[in-house]
């Protein structure tokens, strides 16, 4: 069994002393101290599924570019196609290396003309500060914000009910993928209809020192719904169940959007950007391999690393696998030559000494009915 | 919480004894550290299980753990109700949660444990660290 690391040299989000007061398990997470399950993932799963759950997810990163040519420089590093955003509208996209592969995903938020807002994963922020520093000729600035913000995800089918209450917005014409700057109990706040859960719901951006406040409002604010507070476990398991990437797991520096199924975030026709030539090439040889969705047959389950196997042959390896909590399976994304990973295709997934029966089915997992 | 007649090991397992068969099994801090109980793995009845050797396999929506056998002997039952109730891991580790029984093979590897009073400081002093 694992023990705890050593706490004093983690990053510690502002919220930090009330997760521990509220007794969550803490981890080591990318370096950062953070509630990995607060009342047990199965419970906060299904709460996010079939009602809200409030996370902190302070510890991604925040990185702002400002000035006349920050559209150009941020076009120019992400794979997405940027010039169509307008203000208020946010974007999936990747920040990509030269041959490809993934600096980082990413969400862009256009905030106005000249004024964009990354939102990047914890662990990878830092480098992907320093990328978009070493990439830019352009007449812009680029700011590390990570420390001025606390991060909020509220979410599941009562999220907007539950936010509602503690902001004048009206949260009901906030599209999804889109954000509005308004105020939560009288605070300036970004609050987008963004999350990571396959679920309707919102993340928010709030000044550090007002987080305790908003997060202890916004649980109070759900609790007819039954609110409870979530951890990693639990974003992990959600997010696996919609089949959305994680950044060291799905994707990372040797995988191109291609190959993780992501080709509709890049957009070949929209100018030059750093991996396009990689990426016409790829497109234009055709792929080797990419991302497929399991699911298992045999009794077993599919855990990140685990080997595949197509055909009697050491075919590809599992990225994320887990039991899904509400569909009540053992599910996995793994990455399988291109010839094996269509929906049908019988594999094994060798877990221990044993070669268990999977089959390659369709993504995502699960998908909300709203 | 932890029943002064059980023996444990420094692994978070549990044992039993009854004349010369034992029960073994998982401790609450184990399943607390664990959380959701989703799947477990056991041995067949006959195999012969070794002192500190693993055995089977219980697993959380989260991680896999190895279980490891507290003392030799062989399998001579398993709970196979946890196949279908897994969750009974959580909800009763010291009773119905329990893993295995087995037929001692010495008994003096029991003097190998830990007491109830020992195992909870061992815990204590582990979650300080």
């Amino acid at each position: 069994m694992a023990t705890t690391s050593t706490v004093e040299t983690l990053k510690k989000t502002p919220l930090n002393a009330i997760h521990r007061a509220a007794g969550a398990r803490m981890v080591d997470f990318g370096g950062w101290d953070m509630p990995v399950e607060c009342s047990g993932i199965i419970a906060e799963h299904m709460a996010v599924r079939t009602g809200v759950g409030l996370f902190d997810v302070s510890h991604m990163g925040e990185i702002e570019v400002r000035g006349p040519q920050a559209l150009e420089l941020v076009n120019y590093v992400t794979s997405n196609n940027v010039a169509v955003l307008v203000d208020g509208q946010a974007q999936y996209s990747g920040l990509l290396y030269p041959n490809g592969g993934f600096v980082d995903d990413i969400l862009v938020h256009r905030i106005a003309s000249g004024h964009y807002f990354l939102c990047v994963n914890a662990s990878n922020q830092d480098k992907d500060f320093e990328w978009i520093i070493s990439q830019n000729s352009f007449d812009a600035e680029v700011e590390f914000a990570g420390p001025n913000y606390v991060q909020l995800a509220i979410q599941g089918p009562k999220a907007l009910e539950t936010l509602s209450k503690l902001t004048a917005t009206d949260l009901a014409k906030i599209r999804y993928y889109w954000f509005e700057r308004g105020e939560v109990l009288g605070v300036p706040a970004i609050i987008a209809r963004t999350g990571y859960t396959g679920e309707d719901g919102f993340e928010i951006y709030v000044p550090p020192e007002e987080g305790e406040r908003i997060w202890a409002a916004v649980a109070e604010a759900g609790r007819e719904f039954g609110l409870i507070l979530c951890g990693l476990g639990a974003r992990n398991t959600l997010r696996l169940e919609s089949a959305m990437s994680l950044y060291g797991h799905e994707i990372d520096g040797r995988v191109t959007p291609y190959e993780a199924r992501l080709g509709w975030i890049v957009k070949l026709d929209k100018g030059d950007f750093i991996g396009r030539d990689a990426l016409v090439k790829q497109k234009e040889s055709g792929l080797a391999r990419r991302l497929a969705g399991l699911e298992m047959r045999g009794r077993g389950i599919a855990r990140d690393g685990y080997r595949v196997w197509a055909g009697s042959q050491d075919a590809g390896w599992v990225t994320s696998g887990s039991p899904a909590p509400f569909l009540q399976k053992n599910i996995a994304l793994c990455m399988l030559p291109m010839a094996a990973s269509h929906p049908g295709q019988k594999v094994e997934v060798a877990v221990r000494q044993r070669l268990v029966e999977a089959e390659v089915v369709p993504t995502p997992f699960y998908s909300r009915k709203n | 919480m932890y029943p002064e007649e059980y023996r444990y090991t420094e692994e978070h397992e549990w044992v039993e004894v009854d004349g010369d068969q034992a029960t073994i099994g998982i401790t609450h801090h184990a399943q607390d550290q664990l959380g959701d109980v989703v799947f477990v793995e056991l041995p067949k009845v006959g195999i012969q299980l070794h002192a500190t050797i693993s055995f089977g396999t219980v697993e959380s929506v989260k991680a896999v753990s190895d279980i490891y056998a507290p003392v030799g002997g062989e399998v001579v039952e398993i709970n196979e109700s946890l196949v279908d109730a897994p969750e009974k891991l959580n909800e009763d580790p010291h009773g119905d949660g329990w893993l295995i029984k087995i037929r001692l093979s010495d008994k003096n590897e029991l003097k190998n444990l830990q007491t109830a009073e020992e195992y909870q400081k061992y815990i204590a002093a582990e979650s300080e660290s």
